[in-house]
């Protein structure tokens, strides 16, 4: 009678009561309550939008510049996609594809928050700040953790490739990068709702 | 007595990935959905469709993007129910907003 073969899963967790990757399904808790985390602040943002009182600063009709924040959004859009083509080369051990699609991820993540930056920069200086108005507040809170939370995940991304290089990724470094992945992408979908709620539909 | 084999983890734990070239596929539908936002937005004829017509563009680019980027068409439903439990949360606290704003006097401007 022959022995069963002995699989050995390269990376892989012990079992688990789950028969689910713990750090993957903490990752997914973690990405719910964000959700809830950003509700707040885009449902903050919605209730406050129109409340600016004459001399207050301007209104969101007369500060955004939808061409510009457009072509950030696109830019984040794109990330997405240099993101899962890393994982696809981490999965296939393609370790010099996965390093330029990493970094072409946090190259366009760098983009979008200079052009955040310059963004927040050209509003303060058209007479829109923090303490503006509960307009400016809302707006700047909201967009403000998002770019925050870009900024921690291009550093994620940076670690990733460092590691890489210094050889301390593992046999499991697809994992790495999916869990890595699946917050860049949350901060992406953030803003997919963020540009339409937020610059696209019309205010008062 | 038979060698161990070696398998990837994704060939356990990521079972019908999409290839690269969907991925692309994906984004380009996500460009083009993105330009068309923008078109409606500058097109004052459809300007009483517009919001409706942006909220279903955007939630179309976020289940783009949850279901294929974020594998979860493919993982686990567990993974699903957790994420889902999150948005449910967040459009909860959005309806209250949105309840608040038409029952409540409006709030002072400031």
């Amino acid at each position: 009678m022959s022995t069963p073969e002995q699989v050995i899963v390269v990376g892989h967790e012990p079992p688990t009561a789950t028969g689910l990757d713990n750090t993957k399904l903490a990752m997914w808790g973690f990405l719910g309550s964000e959700c809830l985390f950003f509700g707040s602040l885009i449902s903050t943002y919605l209730l406050y939008r129109n409340r600016v009182c004459a001399g207050c600063g301007p209104r969101p009709h007369q500060i955004y510049n939808i061409p510009y924040t457009s072509v950030s959004s696109f830019v984040l859009l794109m990330s997405s996609l240099t993101m899962v083509l890393a994982l696809a080369a981490a999965q296939k051990r393609d370790d010099r594809g996965m390093r330029i699609w990493l970094l072409a991820t946090a190259l366009l993540g760098m983009i979008f928050v200079g052009g955040q930056i310059f963004e927040f920069t050209d509003f303060y200086h058209r007479g829109l700040s923090l303490s503006t108005s509960t307009f400016g507040s809302a707006f700047f809170v909201l967009t403000g953790f998002h770019g925050a939370h870009v900024t921690v995940g291009i550093l994620m991304l940076l670690s990733l490739v460092a590691m890489s290089f210094l050889g301390r990724l593992g046999p499991d470094q697809a994992r790495k990068v999916e869990l890595i992945g699946l917050y860049w992408h949350f901060v992406d979908i953030v803003w997919i709702v963020i540009f339409t709620v937020v610059y696209l539909i019309p205010s008062k | 007595m038979k060698q161990p084999v070696y398998e990837d983890y994704e060939a356990h734990d990521s079972p019908g990935h999409p290839e690269p070239r969907q991925y692309v596929t994906i984004a380009i539908i996500l460009a083009v959905i993105t330009a068309i936002e923008v078109t409606v937005y500058y097109i004052t004829a459809v300007k009483d469709l517009l919001i409706p017509m942006l909220l279903i563009m955007s939630v179309v680019k976020f289940l783009l993007v949850v279901l294929w980027f974020m594998h979860l068409r493919f993982d686990s439903h567990v993974f699903r129910r957790f994420f889902l439990i999150g948005v449910v949360l967040a459009l909860v606290v959005f309806s209250v907003v949105l309840v608040t704003l038409l029952t409540r006097a409006p709030l002072p401007a400031g």
